[in-house]
């Protein structure tokens, strides 16, 4: 890779030794994927994904802190992945309790290390930072220093910005830096698909099912998705925007999916349609029978597949505005045609900090109230890392949380009539 | 024996025990239950992966065609390493993705871990290679199986 000057001084360490280590890791990493320069991020702000003070992550932790004793800070603000404990909306007993205190024992101290290394605020924390209430909304074509798979395969497709799938602490050193590594995603090539998907399903096919399906299928190449938009339209309203969002996740945690073109929807596919799918591209057919045959290949691990879901979470990634009031209103109906007033499983619906409080304002939040359902800008995937939890049968609509967790997965409408009927 | 040719993507030499993932490696699901109860040998914790599921991860030559899954997933071969829990090598079929690169580059640069890493073996390698193999891996990315 070729350095300028400035940047090869650095490597040489005349920021001192540590700012050459973040120099000689960003380009020992783009020459890994050939990357021929380092080139500016232009996105006005971050996205880190780590936000747990974990403590089997303490090197991480240290080296933070390391870092800071040498003066070095982020030069953008950023936002980071939600926070892994709220003790007061996620139900919790006195001995799960106790595991979360001696699991993020560092929390505290690493909240005020992200607040020092430029975390743009204490409610900053959520995976779904590029929500309107949130205010992280890179623009078309600007060049991106994120990580967090499900934000930055949103902010690739749905928003035509441009980041690699960079792991925790690559991000935060191309923070550090000012400077990405070219290559891969950031690059016109890189961002041409040599996958077509057609979706071909008699209805709107559950998004989390195929996300699955693609990301299984393709792992980490892009796809180009033709039919879908006769499902879901051909403008990014909120609807499709939250479509979008979920099946990204689950292309992302499914398989490796940093990039998706949804022909006539999303923006480069708008602005360069099938020019974008590479000569002798590979065919996958969805139709009906092969997102079930997806979905039933999914392993159960509960110690007794047919206890009786003793926790329910909805919301991962987490849910917008408008998803919020959707549930809460589908939740009403689902009781009231069981003739039930609260949910029959305990139920959290987990949201950005500044989404749950502009849902507070709105008249669905007395609705979700009165089910008995709980709000919360927990990270599911946090709690489940509790070991006590993980022993719990927990259900919920999100495929990364399933990938990742013993929860089991459900659609939609299954989940409604686990909440209206208490069984599966 | 066979030998097969890849890329170095981190250098060094090491000799160790085949443990093969012929899908893709989901690293967090993987590494998460040996990072949490601070397990050395790493038994790996991804119910969705058939090939390894609670099979020891640590000072294996692990074999496998990418990583897939979590952004968190450089962090994860980073704590791991740091911990004395990480694999001897790794072995990738494929060209790396950017997940485990970052893995082992910040294992490389930043821990006293030794974690050689090659990629570009191709998939003859990885249909021939078998749990329990030994592995012999050269500087010059020279992978001996036997």
């Amino acid at each position: 890779m070729l350095l300028s000057k400035e940047q090869q001084a650095i490597l040489d360490g005349s920021q001192g030794e540590t700012m050459a280590k973040i120099m000689k890791t960003i380009v020992m990493y783009g020459d890994t994927f050939g990357a021929d320069r380092l080139i500016p991020i232009t996105s006005e702000q971050g996205h880190l994904v780590t936000s747990f003070g974990i403590n089997v992550m303490t090197p991480y932790v240290d080296m933070f802190e390391a870092l800071l004793a040498d003066g070095i800070v982020s030069k953008q603000q950023f936002t980071v992945d939600p926070s892994p404990v709220d003790m007061d909306n996620v139900p919790a007993s006195f001995l799960q309790r106790i595991v979360f205190k001696v699991l993020y024992k560092n929390q505290e101290k690493y909240d005020d290390q992200l607040m020092r290394m430029g975390l743009k605020g204490k409610d900053m924390y959520t995976c779904t930072c590029y929500m309107d209430e949130v205010g992280n909304i890179p623009n078309k074509g600007e060049i991106l220093s994120w990580a967090e798979s499900s934000a930055v395969v949103y902010a690739n497709s749905v928003l035509g910005a441009r980041c690699n799938r960079n792991s925790g602490i690559i991000e935060m050193f191309g923070s550090i830096l000012g400077l990405v590594p070219n290559f891969g995603l950031l690059t016109d090539d890189g961002r041409k698909a040599p996958w077509i998907i057609e979706v071909k399903t008699s209805k709107v096919p559950e998004a989390q099912v195929l996300g699955s399906a693609i990301g299984l299928k393709v792992m980490e190449d892009v796809p180009y998705i033709k039919g879908l938009d006769k499902f879901i339209g051909n403008e990014l309203t909120d609807d499709a925007k939250a479509y979008l969002k979920d099946m990204g996740a689950a292309t992302a945690s499914n398989g490796a999916v940093g990039l998706y073109h949804v022909d006539g929807l999303t923006p480069d596919a708008v602005e360069l349609g099938e020019d974008l799918i590479l000569k002798d591209a590979k065919v996958y057919t969805i139709d009906d029978a092969e997102l079930l045959r997806v979905q039933e290949s999914y392993p159960c691990i509960w110690k007794d597949p047919d206890a009786k879901p003793k926790l329910a979470f909805i919301g991962c990634p987490h849910l917008s505005l408008k998803q919020l009031k959707d549930w809460s209103i589908a939740i009403d109906k689902t009781l009231k045609e069981n003739g039930r007033k609260k949910v029959a499983v305990p139920t959290v619906l987990t949201a950005a900090m500044p989404v749950i409080e502009a849902f507070k304002k709105t008249e669905e939040y007395k609705v979700l109230l009165d089910t008995g359902a709980t709000l919360s800008y927990i990270c599911p995937l946090m709690y489940m890392s509790n070991p006590l939890c993980a022993k719990m049968p927990v259900v919920t609509t999100s495929n990364k949380l399933r990938t990742y967790t013993t929860a089991k997965y459900y659609r939609d409408s299954q989940m409604l009539d686990i909440l209206g009927k208490g069984t599966i | 024996m066979r030998e097969f040719k890849g890329r170095v993507v981190v250098p060094g030499t090491a000799t160790a025990e085949a443990l093969v993932s012929k899908q893709g490696f989901n690293t967090l699901a993987s590494f998460k239950k040996a990072l949490l109860a601070k397990k050395l040998d790493a038994p790996c914790s991804d119910q969705n992966n058939e090939d390894i599921y609670q099979k020891n991860m640590a000072k294996k030559a692990l074999c496998l065609p990418q990583t897939i899954g979590s952004t968190t997933g450089g962090i994860v071969i980073y704590c791991a390493s740091k911990m004395g829990a990480s694999p001897a090598c790794l072995l990738f079929s494929e060209s790396i993705d950017s997940l485990a690169a970052a893995g082992a580059i910040l294992s490389d640069i930043w821990t006293d871990a030794e974690m050689p890493t090659v990629d570009r073996l191709g998939q003859d390698f990885l249909d021939y290679v078998k749990d329990g193999m030994t592995i012999n891996i050269k500087e010059d990315g020279l992978v001996e199986v036997e």
